[in-house]
């Protein structure tokens, strides 16, 4: 017998920021050698594309998982307004002792947004380029997604 | 397990509302979508089928076929038209993303007889998609 249709539902948010990828607990030379340019002391930016996947029952009232504008609100306050334009290094306290990778920003704005009470949150997946994304379903996952 | 994905676009008229809802509820929880005039999208869907090739084609399933599955059941029945009012699958529920996501699964899922239906993906915007799947089967995108 087939197992039940799932729906999730993805929205796009894009903020610019930038960064500088440095740790605490490497030599100059090792930062140099680990993270080559993103290591320049002045940092630089990206227009970073995050894509958030929640689940939920659709209400057959509404036909949504979560209304879109409850969802954007939770995003533009827990994550737009604490990262756009912003230097991850500087203002975002996570990252004053982790080195703000993509990969550790998924996981940052997997914890900002994982309470977001309308639906389960399943995933975070974060272009920081166009050319390299990055994915996080949090620990019990069994996998990233694409 | 290969998973092979075909596009495919097409533009559709809808808005949303809820006829056991007041009008103040309708525009509260809908806001500009609920413009009784409507509205439209173009519509990206990505049809995901998994499989083994064949070991004398090399394929999961024949393209062609895929790709006149997708005309025959999506096309001639959701390219430029008004799904509130033309797609008789949709009666009876609001036109969103995840109920047309849901309503092309069943569609298309008894039409695909090599390899089997893994994932849809209903993008109504770039920035806006659902998934629908079986639950229990691997991940989206996944093998």
């Amino acid at each position: 017998m087939s197992s039940p249709l799932k729906i999730e539902l993805g929205r796009r948010y894009r903020f610019s920021a930038s960064h500088r990828l440095h740790s605490a607990h490497l030599t100059e030379e090792e930062n140099c050698r680990v993270f080559g340019k993103c290591n320049n002391p002045y940092g630089h930016g990206h227009n970073y594309v995050v894509e958030v996947t929640v689940s939920g029952n659709v209400d057959p009232a509404t036909g949504m998982i979560a209304n879109l504008a409850d969802l954007d609100a939770y995003v533009e306050r827990n994550m737009l307004d604490e990262f756009d334009l912003k230097s991850l290094n500087e203002d975002v306290p996570a990252f004053r002792d982790t080195v703000p990778t993509t990969e550790n920003l998924c996981i940052e704005i997997f914890q900002r947004l994982k309470s977001f009470p309308s639906a389960k949150l399943e995933r975070i997946r974060i272009e920081e380029t166009g050319k390299n994304s990055f994915e996080y379903a949090g620990e019990n996952s069994e996998g990233n997604r694409q | 397990m290969i998973l092979l994905t075909r596009k495919i676009e097409f533009s559709a008229s809808h808005f949303y509302n809820n006829p056991s809802l007041s009008p103040e509820e309708n525009r509260r929880i809908f806001g500009k979508c609920n413009n009784p005039h409507g509205h439209g999208h173009n519509y990206t869907l990505e049809v995901t089928v998994e499989g083994e090739p064949d070991p004398v084609t090399g394929m999961v399933l024949d393209l062609k076929e895929l790709k006149d599955i997708l005309e025959r059941e999506v096309m001639q029945r959701m390219d430029h038209r008004h799904l509130n009012y033309e797609v008789p699958e949709l009666t009876g529920q609001i036109p969103t993303c995840e109920n047309i996501s849901r309503v092309i699964w069943l569609l298309l899922e008894p039409k695909i007889t090599q390899g089997k239906l893994h994932r849809v993906r209903l993008y109504e915007s770039p920035d806006l998609f659902a998934d629908c799947f079986r639950n229990g089967a691997n991940a989206p995108g996944n093998s």
